[in-house]
């Protein structure tokens, strides 16, 4: 029984993890708390069950379109909103309020278009025959979130640590201005990581639609505030801390459920956000950089 | 007078609520005027809105004790949180704020026998008329426009500016901090309370995370070098979606658009005494060269 809860936590917390990738990436490149963010992972779901319901897509074609058209929605939102105010320099909050207003118009654009019910995916897009292995029962689905999350975790970290372009990067998470006067192209890698985080988010929403099969257009509201939990948690614009603090909070809460009771499943999440933040302020791994006089 | 009478029963409740939510902004603004970033507004309306509405159904109290609890309490509690959370700074301030208001509604909504639990409070007595939520109004921006001119007033936008050199220069950082956390507290404990006594009933989840954020997201639209920015903030983002009406199932599509185009273009907020200054200034340069 506990390896289940054990399993289930594994999933969960992958889930969570996954969702948190993306929401890293730009914080810690684009220093902007993306609140669009969880409205992105939404869009991701709803244009993965479009194109897998009218093209008869199978599921990796539609995670595919999923990256790519969430990938350009954010290259757009980069472009006509985060780059002006790049461009004006504006007051370090501002980025964050008009992504609020971008997430507006997604979950009520979605709403008006396909209506507040629940879409769900083709029933053949998944086996749901469940595996059972060593006395666990583990969906198709579940281990596609647990491998994926991992791979793209490792692909993100390999790709920073070793390659110029992550080297690049981490420059500019530094200091945009240094890394610009490095010869380094700061606005073509702000497009380049708005558009992966937001196609990462759009594959999150379409693999977190399939687990708690339920799309809706406000879907992506209480995963967004477990989201920013989870980054707080690892350690914010940390790509192994976003993964270490979705695993965390994945296993916190369903254990509190089984050992506690599941009304207080989602206090779990903030409370534990809470009492790290009032012990170690940078999170449980990440670094803090102290202000020197 | 037959007009204002119609007027009146259709839109009162829309004008008080324009009085709370410009009392929300200006709570916001009071801390982020002494530089910190503390999101835990819409969990201290919330406290208020619960202890008052607790002490007029269940102790049948007078309103003007219910009025004295609301503020009380989330002052208290802003004074008991305020010792660990206010160390931290900037984004990490933020959440923590937030996370302990998520908490807050969650304690609620499980403390059923007390508050209701998810089905709320129904049936709090209509008690406030629209003077009190004018007047409420009127001396919350009297207080602060007395402050922001007094010595604590200077010390808040010393720290503001930067909290090493204001604390050597022997501004008790701590202090100030707590007491614009603590004020800030009550003056959204206020808007809760007058907020709850308007509606007739309220539930847990008005006062979440998504609540949190509106009340930012007023205080910074409207402008925050100004008491009159979050006001007009606040007055804004309510009377948007009304006025939006004719759109339908996309209005607030068109109200996230505004949203947005406010902040590309007028990213300082709508009410920006130094642009207004600069706009002045340029004309009667003008008006001097001709």
């Amino acid at each position: 029984m506990l390896e289940q809860q054990l399993f289930n936590a594994l999933s969960l917390g992958c889930v969570y993890a996954l969702f948190a990738l993306g929401f890293t990436l730009i914080f810690g490149v684009l220093g902007v708390i993306n609140l669009s963010h969880g409205a992105v992972f939404m869009v991701g779901a709803y244009a993965a069950v479009e194109a897998m319901t009218l093209l008869h897509l199978p599921l990796w074609a539609g995670l595919l379109f999923s990256f790519v058209f969430c990938g350009v929605l954010g290259l757009l939102i980069d472009v006509l909103v985060l780059k002006p105010l790049r461009a004006r320099n504006a007051p370090h909050l501002i980025p964050m309020i008009a992504t609020i207003g971008v997430a507006i118009i997604l979950n009520n654009g979605v709403q008006g278009i396909f209506g507040a019910q629940n879409v769900r995916f083709p029933s053949s897009a998944v086996s749901d025959d469940a595996i059972t292995l060593a006395g666990l029962h583990l969906t198709s689905v579940e281990l596609g979130i647990i491998l994926l999350s991992f791979a793209l975790m490792a692909v993100l970290i390999v790709a920073l640590k070793k390659t110029q372009l992550g080297r690049a990067l981490r420059a500019i998470a530094e200091s945009p201005k240094a890394a610009y006067l490095l010869g380094i192209n700061v606005e073509g890698l702000f497009y380049l990581t708005s558009f992966a985080a937001a196609g990462l988010g759009g594959v999150a929403g379409v693999l977190i639609g399939l687990y708690s099969n339920a799309v809706f257009p406000l879907m992506g509201q209480p995963i967004l505030h477990k989201g920013i939990a989870v980054i707080i948690l690892g350690g914010m614009g940390d790509i192994r801390g976003a993964m270490l603090g979705g695993l965390f909070l994945g296993f916190a809460e369903v254990l509190s459920v089984a050992y506690i009771g599941s009304t207080m499943r989602d206090a779990v999440a903030f409370g534990l956000l809470f009492l790290v933040l009032l012990v170690r302020p940078k999170g449980l791994f990440g670094t803090l950089q102290e202000r020197k006089v | 007078m037959e007009w204002f009478d119609n007027f009146w029963a259709v839109y009162s409740n829309l004008v008080l609520t324009l009085g709370t939510n410009a009392l929300l902004a200006l709570s916001i603004y009071l801390t982020l005027s002494c530089g910190m970033l503390a999101m835990a507004n819409a969990a201290f309306m919330g406290i208020g809105a619960y202890t008052s509405a607790l002490v007029t159904m269940n102790l049948g109290l007078p309103y003007p004790v219910a009025l004295a609890a609301g503020m009380a309490a989330p002052g208290l509690m802003a004074f008991i949180i305020g010792k660990p959370t206010l160390r931290l700074s900037g984004v990490y301030l933020a959440m923590a704020t937030l996370a302990f208001g998520e908490v807050v509604r969650i304690v609620v909504l499980n403390a059923e026998s007390l508050t209701g639990g998810a089905l709320g409070l129904n049936g709090i007595p209509q008690s406030t008329e629209w003077w009190h939520v004018g007047l409420a109004l009127l001396l919350t921006v009297a207080v602060l426009w007395r402050l922001r001119r007094s010595r604590v007033g200077r010390a808040f936008e010393a720290i503001k500016e930067d909290e090493t050199a204001a604390g050597l220069m022997g501004i008790d950082v701590g202090a100030h901090k707590m007491l614009a956390f603590v004020l800030g507290a009550m003056i959204a404990g206020l808007a809760g309370t007058l907020n709850a006594h308007l509606t007739f009933f309220i539930g847990p989840n008005e006062y979440g995370f998504d609540r949190g954020v509106d009340i930012l997201t007023m205080a910074i639209l409207g402008g925050i070098n100004s008491l009159f920015g979050p006001i007009l903030g606040g007055i804004m983002l309510t009377v948007l979606p009304e006025l939006l009406r004719g759109f339908k199932d996309f209005r607030l599509v068109v109200n996230g658009f505004i949203l947005v185009l406010i902040v590309l273009f007028l990213p300082k907020g709508i009410w920006d005494p130094a642009r207004f200054r600069q706009w002045f200034s340029r004309s009667s340069r003008k008006g001097a060269a001709a």
